[in-house]
């Protein structure tokens, strides 16, 4: 098998991914791709959405045609230099046909665990490995660890990751108590505190990423980097239509049109995401447990508690991603901060750009986190 | 998320409940096994398993094997309802409702009109249906259609492990009678089932498939069956919604009607004997509130005018399956096979 032939495979997008279809290529045979570049829509029962190459080469085979199903890890693409020659590539691409074996259970991948904190039950994703400092992912209001699906296993080579679930979330204790933002970045501690985990780079998500940038301003000692994406807490402005649609509807096609509002693309919400939503609503103590935090954390409509005041004194290192179309809050709160802070924005992009913009977002994290 | 089987969904609907409320207790026939014997105790878990592994994590007092006397324990379970308690009764078959109907359709299910309004009668009675048991006339039969005619009676049926997990929550945790239908042949099928406890509200249909040529509305075990014909039909360019109602009382008649008004063509899908069942129920619904949004009869897949077979043969040829509800979509659809 020569080096000169390099493979891309199916990805694994979240814990429930076995197989996907390639929707369509954007990218004929023949064609020189460069690493991060959106070279093929794939679809699972969860989730479309459009995959960026892992690697920079000419394509010189597309071994899974539009509308094809295959596994996780199966080969989709041959890159190759123009050295290599088509028999060559052939007796690859049917080498590997013979010898892959699909392994269920390993496609089932890493298993979220629950962790016993000061804080209650908080279930986790781990992944990966690395020396420094590992990446704890927080994830937003009414999300859970899954959302970080497109950037855990990607940014796990080279560093340990882990994806909480906030209380009232996932498969969280579902008691939150009277707890407020302040609440819920004492959780993440006691996470950190349960796994040993002395110092982290914070990667959090609107009301995670408030989240992250309360323990970078008060608790810098425990924060080797953040980055927050679309945070909450930087003006008083929120979409109370989102947040509140997302508790009150029950059904399917009344949620539908309130979870659109987070993307720019409408058509990467899809009806088993809608349907995952709506599970993680029926469970004893979640209704709750959103309107207690609602309340806490935007009470009468408004976002309590800026922290913009205090950016100035960040003594770590926090940069901030935002999508210039998202809907649930203003992408206007990323203007006027210090400029030790790097803001990068992403157009066409909604309240979920590490969903939206995987790629540039992994990028950007590796580039803080080292 | 975990996988679990319709029985294992049940049990732990089963376990939850009566760890969050004391007032929950389990009674029927065989439901552990072996009370007030010297033998082994909780031997049975009930005839098909559903049960096992209950009593004794919650003991005698609260899981209570009873005599073969349907009309005795029903009776008190109704009781034991209407001063305090929340019972789970199990009517081993629905087919035996015909010894203890007095104590559900005349008492149960009229306290709360014949009394001002003021009793409350949270029993739940989980009952096995259907069909494809080889289990001849007097073990197979729906009856759904029955209790669906009376007021005061909820009625729910459960198309899959989770949905019997979630509805059974609800049935308990709710003030009223509710029948609660777990058709036999589907105690081994797997679903993704959550660890945590929820509830799935009562009258409120599940859009399982989402298409633009036909309506299927199905029930219970059926759904499944509608969700294969659907997937079929896909490929030949056939586009189907499929509805599950998850409750025949009370009936979410606002997405069905919806529904069947977005495509104009409907199929209905009930194992029950044909006359007076929910197919006739929707197909009149459909005939009344929709009729200028039709394009074609309301066709009904059912199981037929008889006894259901004790011969296998003749029992499969008996229970809707997906090529009868495909056949019955193309013929609605204006496409033969």
């Amino acid at each position: 098998m020569s080096d000169a032939i390099q493979m891309i495979v199916m990805p694994k997008w979240g814990l429930a991914m076995q197989e996907g279809m390639v929707a369509q290529w954007h990218v004929a045979e023949g064609a020189k791709i460069t690493k991060g570049q959106e070279i093929v829509d794939i679809e699972t029962s969860k989730i479309a959405n459009v995959f960026e190459s892992p690697i920079s080469g000419t394509l010189r085979r597309l071994v899974v045609k539009d509308g094809e199903t295959v596994p996780v890890a199966y080969l989709i693409g041959v890159v190759a230099e123009e050295s290599v020659t088509d028999a060559e590539i052939d007796a690859f691409v049917e080498d590997f046909k013979a010898n892959f074996v699909f392994d269920a259970a390993g496609a089932g991948g890493p298993e979220p665990e629950d962790a016993t904190t000061a804080a209650g039950r908080i279930r986790y994703l781990e992944m990966g490995d690395g020396e420094g400092a590992p990446i704890v992912f927080i994830h937003g209001y009414g999300g859970d660890l899954n959302n970080w699906m497109f950037n855990q296993e990607e940014l796990s080579a080279g560093h340990k990751t882990y994806a909480v679930d906030l209380p009232g979330h996932g498969g969280s204790t579902k008691d939150v108590g009277d707890m407020g933002l302040r609440g819920l970045a004492a959780a993440v501690v006691a996470f950190m505190d349960t796994k040993d985990i002395a110092k982290a780079h914070l990667v959090g998500h609107s009301m995670g990423g408030a989240t992250a940038l309360l323990l970078a301003l008060e608790q810098p000692d425990r924060v080797a980097s953040a980055t927050l994406v679309a945070p909450a807490a930087l003006g008083d402005e929120i979409n109370m239509d989102y947040i509140n649609g997302f508790i009150e509807e029950k059904r399917a096609k009344k949620l539908r049109p309130v979870l659109e509002m987070l993307v720019g693309d409408p058509s990467l919400i899809s009806k088993d995401m809608v349907e995952d939503v709506l599970k993680f609503k029926r469970l004893d103590g979640v209704d709750a447990a959103l309107k207690k935090l609602r309340d806490a954390l935007m009470p009468g409509g408004k976002q309590a508690g800026s922290l913009r005041d205090g950016l100035a004194g960040l003594k770590v290192p926090v940069q901030i991603l935002w999508g210039e179309v998202d809907q649930v809050l203003p992408v206007g709160h990323s203007e006027g901060l210090p400029a030790s802070i790097k803001v990068t924005r992403f157009a066409g992009v909604g309240h979920m750009p590490h969903m939206e913009k995987a790629a540039e977002t992994n990028e950007l994290i590796r580039a803080l986190a080292g | 998320m975990p996988k679990k089987t319709y029985r294992q969904a049940i049990n732990e609907a089963l376990r939850q409940e009566m760890e969050r409320d004391h007032r929950v207790i389990l009674m029927g026939e065989d439901i552990s096994g072996g009370m007030g014997a010297p033998g082994e105790q909780d031997a049975w878990g009930g005839p098909l398993g559903v049960t096992k592994g209950i009593m004794p994590v919650f003991t005698r007092d609260r899981v209570l094997d009873t005599p073969i006397t349907e009309s005795a324990f029903i009776g008190a379970a109704a009781g034991a309802a209407a001063t305090g308690l929340r019972p789970v009764a199990e009517l081993m078959f629905v087919d035996f409702m015909g010894v203890c109907f007095d104590q559900i359709f005349n008492q149960a299910a009229k306290f709360k009109y014949m009394f001002g309004g003021k009793a409350v009668t949270p029993l739940t009675i989980r009952t096995m249906y259907g069909a494809g048991f080889r289990a001849a006339s007097q073990h197979s039969q729906c009856l759904y259609p029955l209790f669906t005619h009376i007021p005061g009676l909820k009625v729910a049926l459960p198309s899959n492990a989770y949905e019997a997990k979630g509805l059974l929550a609800t049935a308990i945790r709710d003030d009223d009678p509710v029948m609660f239908f777990e058709h036999k042949a589907m105690y081994d099928d797997e679903a993704e089932v959550p660890d945590e406890a929820y509830t799935i509200p009562f009258g409120e249909a599940n859009v399982t498939r989402e298409g633009d040529d036909v309506t299927i509305i199905a029930f219970g075990r059926m759904v499944n069956f509608a969700n294969e014909a659907a997937d079929n039909l896909e490929k030949s360019g056939i586009s189907c919604t499929v509805v599950d109602p998850r409750t025949t009382s009370p009936l979410d008649r606002d997405t069905i009607l919806e529904t069947c008004e977005e495509t104009g063509r409907v199929v209905v899908v009930d194992e029950a004997h044909p006359r007076c069942n929910m197919a006739t129920d929707i197909a009149a619904m459909c005939a009344q509130e929709i009729f200028g949004a039709l394009k074609a009869p309301v066709k009904m897949v059912t199981g037929y005018h008889c006894p259901v077979p004790f011969s296998p043969a003749l029992e499969d040829l008996y229970v809707p399956n997906a090529a009868k509800i495909e056949a019955a979509v193309r013929e609605v659809a204006g496409k033969g096979h």
